[in-house]
């Protein structure tokens, strides 16, 4: 009874509930789908780089990982396993330390070759990035 | 008169949200074979499109498209990648004989409240990793020594040192909890099973 009340009072006209609709259609205008950004295990490097005037530096895993596995880096370089924690200055990777250590122009391209690595946007925060399914409340 | 202006309105409305909706999708990458579902260097919001050197690196589609597919990550099944000889990463850059140390030892982890139980096959780790990535540091070697919880888990702790981050994410529950309680005829404790 009630619901074919609102239907026919005239109060309830649908000029009296513009204002709600169309605050309805800018509400679906905010959560219309948002594309992912980043592929899923890609590390942004920007603790020193921006502030000594680069790009920050981008660390694509699954460009690595086809080519090397976990232990090469993890183990023998001696990359910690925490976006953040290795503290990385571009004298030690032209000594052939961290990613120097195949970044030599032997392996893969030498560190004269800089925007390749530095190609961030800048202003970006150093942590790991990828699709939907990171950033979660952890500490990645 | 008055009714034809709100709908107007209304379909105003509808037609924006359409066009926002068609506009924030993401630019799909075309493999040669067939469609992609990664995001293209120059559109991951990550690269600088205007900096010199982004042009020469590789689009996430031109290598992943061609591995096992999966849904979640980096859409790629990276296990079956490397058993089914998809890719060969190199073992070591100091020593070109050396050999992964693959252990065959599953343990199950019985104590996961409502969840099937976790059964975690040491095989698929060490094809990629060595003992000491994980071992004694982060996790004992003894079964059942190191007490974890999922919230640890979540918060980038113990397997959410890579899950969540580079391996499979937290989001695929039952690639982990895989076992279901009713499948044990007795309640156990942790478990070894040697193969």
């Amino acid at each position: 009874m009630m619901g074919i009340r609102l239907l026919t009072d005239k109060r309830y006209s649908a000029r009296r509930y513009l204002p709600g609709i169309v605050l309805f259609m800018a509400q679906l205008l905010l959560i219309s789908p948002q594309p992912a950004l980043a592929e899923y295990g890609d590390v942004v490097l920007n603790k020193r780089a921006e502030k000594a005037g680069m790009r920050p530096v981008i660390f694509p895993h699954w460009f690595h990982r086809i080519r090397f596995r976990c232990r090469v880096c993890h183990t023998e370089v001696g990359f910690e396993m925490r976006a953040g924690s290795n503290d990385i200055l571009m004298a030690d990777i032209i000594e052939g330390k961290f990613c120097g250590m195949c970044h030599n122009n032997k392996i893969a391209w030498g560190p004269q070759n800089c925007p390749i690595c530095h190609s961030g946007l800048p202003g970006l925060e150093t942590g790991v990035r990828g699709g939907p399914s990171t950033g979660g409340p952890g500490k990645w | 008169m008055r009714r034809s202006i709100v709908e107007r309105i209304i379909a105003a409305c509808i037609g924006l949200w359409f066009f926002h909706a068609v506009q924030a999708a993401p630019p799909e990458v075309f493999a040669p074979d067939g469609p992609g579902r990664w995001l293209p260097i120059l559109a991951d919001g990550l690269h600088d499109p205007t900096g010199p050197g982004v042009h020469l690196l590789q689009n996430p589609s031109d290598a992943l498209f061609y591995l096992p597919s999966s849904f979640t990550g980096n859409k790629v099944r990276w296990v079956e990648a490397i058993q089914e000889g998809d890719i060969e990463p190199i073992a070591s850059i100091l020593d070109n004989n050396y050999q992964m140390q693959v252990l065959d030892l599953d343990v199950m982890r019985t104590r996961t409240a409502e969840l099937p139980m976790v059964l975690f096959p040491h095989k698929r780790h060490t094809e990629w990793l060595d003992c000491s990535n994980c071992h004694e540091w982060l996790f004992k070697s003894k079964t059942g020594a190191t007490r974890f919880g999922m919230f640890d888990v979540l918060s980038g702790e113990y397997c959410g040192r890579c899950h969540g981050a580079v391996a499979f994410p937290l989001t695929d529950c039952y690639t982990c909890h895989s076992v279901k309680r009713s499948s044990l005829k007795k309640p156990v404790k942790e478990l070894e099973l040697h193969k």
